[in-house]
């Protein structure tokens, strides 16, 4: 066995942050301000990312991948967490569930992401993806005397744990058929034994598509995420649409396009249906729903369904472009959740599309903030979301899916409708009742990082697309 | 001596019994049963394969998959009884509270 | 392994588990399932991994079943009792179910194929299959270990949280 301690310095963000974990459960039990412990976890977080990058090699007989891949998408968990975090400061207290517990949760579901993105081994891929699952679960139900909170929580543990039986099954079936559950043994052993066009290959391929799919919350995977999305606490909805997702991307990037990249052309079209569907419910759907959170839900349907462009484009450039996408998608989507959060305060729920009538006159800050995010979640230019979808789409139509792009192109026209309709809704109504806002610094600084995210990469593009590609280098595809 | 085939079948027919089970069972608890039923198909599954490919790879996995079972059916079962707390009732039809 | 008992093991577990997921009441679903497992572990044994023998009966019969007994008569679920058993589209389940199963039955046709490994039955009579796991898991699966561990650790933590009365 080479150098333990060569090998615990790849684990080093894991164990940084398992350590922050243990620490904030125990620390729970001696302080009262729980604040303090979000400040915490923020700080290790901030910490890992400063110090992760430069990482290469594989740990515990190729257990653990550390490379620029899964770095890449750590950067975009910790990132997530932060500004979840920051957005929940002022959130729990509200909705009196202001426990230390939470953040410990937080923090595991992060490092089950972290070891999902760098997984080796189908073992990890499970593994990993239980422990998110579960923290989440835990997450999703966290107010516990609303009904709402419960429900969630309940039909995301029941399908969850329903769709990764079905992941066991396939890793099951990959193990019978190749020997071996090493993601880079599965690929050497298909091409070497030409297993392409085996049915119980093929078989498997489907039961990966089905589990990741769920994870992902692409169509016809997606019937937890409305109700998920709605009902859990909304600093948890803003975490969960965008970590758990970008994981469950990291992960198809592993063993779609790595273990299963020799029969490629066996779940391409899985996953262009997979997109086309995901794009026209999500956006189709969103444009009926007058819960923002609801229509935030098949918002992010519909944007998993364009990240999926990336990977059927497949090869650096592809992969690339859903990298950077998935990182401005968090960026957005976390930006209009904490808006959403903001409005939530004693005694108003702030969720409903009414209450954003009139924002600008009695908010304009939030209400321009607000339009970015939305205009950025349209794709006009020139916010981060038009480059984002940018790049996928010249990725799309380099790889010659030139007609899905002009799929995506016209599903992105209709979700127009319904993203400028919360625009309409604030500029252009009269307000009714004046709706009053959180006073909550931490939830304007994380307003602020993303709002400035959005609009800097909007102009500057160049900048993150660069470090996807570099971060792909020796990624074995 | 029984041929690997007739496990995978084995397997895949159980498993197939969780499936249908969890698709048409309206209880709460029914559906989590058969959520394990399924599990345990896939571990009979990996137990076969193991011995077949003279390997412990398997084994191991089948290892890891109770210890996530066990804490699915801990973190499960905590989700149902504070729902219960709240509402009393164990039928997924009943889970109305939110539309659209 | 015998093939009159792997046909009478076969059969306990395919009716047990199929009568486990039709009883009205849990408290006999879970009770079928408890014996479901007993053959299952047996089966397991027969294939020589008497470690997971071992832990099938203690973790999942005695464990998780456990709970699950605990939560039911907690819970004291009477209403389903007198309710439909099966969603009303479950004709069209049961043909799903039955449809998907006899496409795997074809498409897994003796296809299985894979790389063998070291570990035959002689080699793990002679270390004993408990040493060989352990061995294993200690050294080159060391890194799942530890995740299942904080699994069981978010478990732990989660189980409370959701479950424990406290003043909101």
């Amino acid at each position: 066995m080479p150098d333990i301690g060569a090998q615990l310095w790849l684990l080093g963000p894991e164990i940084v942050l398992a350590v922050f974990a243990f620490g904030v459960i125990l620390l729970d039990l001696v302080i009262k301000e729980k604040s303090v412990l979000a400040y915490l976890s923020i700080a290790a977080a901030l910490f890992i990312m400063f110090t992760m990058f430069g990482r290469q090699g594989t740990a515990f007989g190729g257990m653990f991948l550390a490379d620029g891949y899964g770095l890449f998408f750590n950067f975009i968990f910790l990132t997530s967490l932060c500004l979840s975090i920051l957005v929940s400061l002022k959130y729990l207290p509200v909705e009196r569930i202001n426990f230390g517990e939470y953040y410990g949760l937080m923090l595991f579901a992060t490092i089950g992401m972290m070891v999902m993105a760098s997984a080796g081994d189908l073992i990890m891929v499970y593994l990993g993806l239980e422990l998110m699952s579960l923290s989440v679960y835990v997450l999703a139900g966290f107010m516990r005397q609303s009904t709402r909170s419960n429900e969630a929580a309940l039909k995301y543990f029941m399908l969850g744990a329903f769709a990764s039986a079905f992941l066991l099954l396939g890793i099951s079936f990959t193990y019978g058929l190749t020997g071996t559950t090493q993601i880079s043994g599965v690929a050497q052993y298909i091409k070497d034994n030409g297993l392409a066009g085996n049915p119980v290959l093929a078989f498997t391929t489907i039961l990966y598509v089905a589990a990741f799919g769920f994870k992902i919350a692409a169509v016809p995977f997606h019937m937890w995420a409305p109700d998920v999305y709605e009902g859990a606490p909304t600093p948890v909805t803003a975490f969960m649409s965008v970590g758990p997702k970008a994981a469950g991307f990291a992960v198809i990037g592993r063993v779609l396009t790595v273990a299963l990249g020799p029969v490629s052309s066996e779940w391409t079209g899985l996953l262009i249906v997979l997109s086309i569907l995901s794009m026209a419910v999500g956006n189709i759907l969103a444009i009926s729903q007058t819960n923002i959170k609801r229509m935030l839900a098949y918002s992010s349907i519909a944007h998993a369904g364009y990240a999926l462009l990336g990977v059927i484009a497949g090869g650096p450039e592809g992969l690339a472009s859903m990298m950077n996408y998935l990182l401005i998608y968090t960026f957005m989507n976390i930006g209009a959740f904490t808006v959403v959060t903001l409005l939530r305060t004693e005694g108003v729920k702030g969720e409903d599309l009414s209450d954003y009538e009139g924002l600008s006159k009695n908010h304009p800050l939030l209400s321009a903030l607000m339009l970015l995010f939305m205009f950025s979640l349209t794709g006009i230019p020139p916010t981060a979301g038009f480059m984002g979808k940018f790049y996928l789409f010249v990725a799309a139509i380099n790889a010659g899916y030139l007609w899905l792009t002009v799929i995506a192109v016209i599903m992105s026209a209709i979700s127009a409708y319904f993203y400028l309709r919360v625009v309409m809704y604030m500029y252009m109504k009269e307000p009714g009742t004046v709706i009053p806002v959180q006073r909550s610094t931490a939830g304007r600084v994380a307003l602020m990082f993303t709002g400035i995210a959005v609009l800097l990469i909007g102009v500057q593009p160049t900048g993150f697309i660069q470090m996807a590609r570099s971060a792909l280098a020796g990624f074995g595809i | 001596m029984v041929s690997l085939q007739w496990y995978v079948w084995l397997s895949l027919t159980l498993f197939m019994v969780g499936v249908f089970g969890f698709l048409t069972r309206r209880n709460i608890i029914m559906m989590f049963l058969s959520i394990e039923i399924m599990l345990n198909a896939v571990n009979l599954s990996l137990v076969s394969f193991s011995h077949f490919l003279n390997d412990l790879r398997g084994n191991i996995i089948v290892f890891f998959v109770i210890t996530v079972a066990a804490a699915e059916a801990a973190i499960g079962l905590a989700i149902l009884i504070a729902l219960f707390r709240n509402r009393a009732s164990a039928n997924v039809d009943e889970l109305k509270e939110m539309k659209g | 392994m015998n093939e009159i008992l792997f046909g009478y093991l076969s059969f306990a577990i395919l009716a047990l588990s199929i009568a486990a997921i039709t009883r009205k009441n849990p408290v006999h679903a879970v009770l079928l399932m408890i014996v479901m497992f007993f053959h299952l572990a047996t089966m397991y044994l027969a294939l020589g991994a008497e470690f997971l023998a071992a832990v099938q009966i203690m973790v999942y019969a005695g464990a998780i079943m456990v709970l699950f007994l605990f939560v039911v008569l907690v819970l004291n679920i009477r209403e389903e009792e007198k309710g439909e058993r099966f969603a009303s589209g479950w004709p069209l389940g049961i043909s799903l179910a039955a449809g998907l199963l006899i496409l795997i039955l074809i498409i897994t046709d003796k296809v299985l194929t894979g790389r063998q490994g070291q570990f035959t039955q002689a080699v793990i009579l002679q270390e004993t299959h408990t040493k060989a796991i352990g061995k294993l898991l200690y050294t080159q699966y060391v890194f799942p270990f530890e995740v299942a561990s904080l699994i069981l650790l978010v478990a732990i933590v989660g189980a409370i949280v959701l479950a424990k009365k406290r003043l909101g």
